[in-house]
């Protein structure tokens, strides 16, 4: 499957905090084709480190995203874009400021989940879809799910929150807040102006490790990795973590992990009442997944939003499927989670 | 006796059930009733399930199904959300039997409850002659391994109607797949029972 980025701009987005950013890009991919009644159409949400290229080679969720996949594009059209605050194509800190004419760094405004899930509506009528099918997407891309059916219930048919939370637990702000402090802690980061020098790659591919860490079980890391040696002096799971830090540091940038994460960390639906009040006008139907080896996700966390949407009497699915996988399953265990979302979605209408 | 997936139990409650209603299945195993339900009463169908494999083959089924465990489960929904919730085969293997009817006429208008009878002659005869815990085609457990923890007869469910001041809508009584209608209570290997408030 051969894929383009496409990119739309408008004119402004007004954010939670206040600031109104204009103008604004945002970078996406489509997969499939948009029907005449466009009422075919999927938002597949990205998690924190993800990006518009969701399915085709090397695409986040290629396993869940294709013709006759979960996600069959021979049926439905598929639309992911790069979020708000992102460095792959979406306005983000590291775009440039029109006011000053340099990059944007620490200076960009803070943004929420929701601002994220604003600019894909944009992004959705810019498209013409009146209606989504679904809304789909584990980990930060199942706030957003959660997001899109809070803000938007007219909007979207079916909610798929896989592997995420209604609001983050102290455990992960924790892991979060490692992340930042040791890009902060790197002198090239530089109070995030280090556009025109070296970027805070020691520090980006350390906060890079610890996520890979949480993103992990005990029991897939010891299969992976056990206490096998890469070299005399080094460990297998050492020279992975490393790998991946440096990888991650080609593609990333240092300024939009923090203001990611920190978009991540202060989502809390529960904010703006009860959880379940908020589910009191939702017509949306939910297939909400967790993973049994998940342990930065657990499923309580998803069992809170499942018992909430109960408890409004609201169309709701939930599995908790057996992985050992731990947070990664969601990208991972393509053939159980096809199973649930095919037959989810075969008896969903936009 | 028409069978649907080899249960007439399922037969009688998919008859039971007015068109277009909406409808909360306890213990629905891989979604079959529902999925029935939906294709043949356009019902607006949930289940509740607790083993992964089933939630997954309901699921695939196009069934809203909850993994949870039924008991529990109960206590979520709100009053008054549903217009039936059947509880089928699995009323004996509950641990608070009559917090889980109580529950299912709290949230539904009417429960459907389908339960083996032990009182079936059989199952006595069984007791009788062998001196040990029955073992019956309908119970064919060994005491140790079995799922039935409060074994109930077709007398004892209507005496708790009384008790509970329930009204009984409809009583099928069913032997060998086939209905039947003289001394249930010693009869009936299955018993549905259709209860209001």
């Amino acid at each position: 499957m051969i894929t383009e980025v496409a990119t739309a701009t408008f004119d402004q987005l007004p954010l939670d905090c206040g600031v109104i950013l204009s103008p604004v890009e945002v970078a996406y991919e489509t997969y499939g084709t948009l029907n005449a009644a466009k009422n075919n159409a999927i938002l597949a949400t990205h998690a924190f480190s993800g990006d518009a290229h969701a399915a085709g080679e090397g695409g986040w969720w290629d396993s869940m995203i294709g013709p006759g996949k979960a996600f069959d594009t021979d049926r439905y059209f598929v639309i992911c874009s790069n979020i708000l605050a992102g460095c792959r194509g979406t306005t983000g800190p590291g775009s440039i400021n029109p006011a000053t004419g340099c990059p944007w760094a620490m200076a960009f405004p803070t943004v929420s989940i929701s601002d994220m899930v604003r600019l894909q509506k944009m992004l959705i009528d810019h498209l013409g879809i009146p209606r989504l099918v679904a809304v789909a997407g584990g980990s930060m891309g199942g706030m957003q799910a959660l997001e899109w059916a809070v803000a938007y219930p007219e909007s979207v048919a079916a909610a798929l929150p896989i592997a995420c939370t209604a609001r983050h637990s102290a455990q992960q702000i924790a892991f979060n807040e490692v992340g930042r402090q040791a890009i902060m802690a790197d002198p090239d980061w530089n109070d995030g102006n280090y556009y025109q020098s070296h970027p805070p790659a020691r520090g980006l591919s350390v906060a890079r490790m610890v996520g890979h860490i949480t993103y992990m079980s005990d029991e897939s890391m010891r299969e992976k990795f056990g206490r096998r040696l890469r070299s005399p002096d080094q460990f297998e799971v050492e020279s992975y973590l490393q790998y991946r830090g440096s990888k991650f540091v080609d593609r990333f940038d240092a300024n939009s992990y923090i203001y990611i994460t920190r978009a991540m960390d202060t989502f809390d639906l529960t904010e703006r009442g009860a959880l379940a009040s908020l589910f009191e006008r939702v017509k949306t139907r939910f297939l909400v997944i967790s993973f049994t080896s998940d342990w930065l996700y657990p499923s309580y966390q998803s069992l809170e939003i499942v018992s909430a949407l109960r408890s409004r009497n609201c169309d709701v699915a939930y599995c908790n499927l057996e992985s050992h996988y731990g947070h990664d399953a969601f990208l991972l265990e393509a053939d159980e989670q096809t199973e649930l979302v095919r037959g989810f979605l075969a008896s969903t209408h936009a | 006796m028409l069978e649907l997936y080899g249960r007439s139990d399922y037969a009688i409650i998919g008859e039971l059930i007015e068109p277009s209603t909406r409808v909360l299945d306890l213990g629905c195993g891989e979604g079959e009733l529902l999925a029935w339900l939906k294709e043949n009463k356009r019902v607006d169908g949930r289940g509740v399930e607790m083993t992964g494999p089933s939630v997954q083959k309901a699921i695939a089924r196009g069934v809203s199904v909850y993994q949870g465990d039924l008991e529990s489960a109960l206590d979520d929904y709100p009053d008054g959300a549903f217009d039936y919730a059947i509880l089928s085969q699995t009323l004996q293997e509950t641990r608070n039997p009559l917090h889980v009817l109580r529950g299912m006429l709290r949230i539904a208008s009417r429960a459907i409850v389908a339960f083996p009878n032990f009182g079936h002659w059989r199952v006595r005869a069984a007791h009788l002659w062998s001196g040990r815990a029955p073992q019956t085609k309908l119970f064919p457990y060994d005491w140790y391994d079995s799922p039935n923890i409060h074994f109930l007869t077709v007398l004892d469910f209507e005496a708790l109607t009384q008790q509970e001041k329930w009204r009984v809508e409809r009583r099928i009584f069913l032997s060998r797949n086939r209905q039947i209608k003289l001394m249930p209570n010693l009869m009936a290997e299955v018993a549905v029972f259709l209860v209001t408030r």
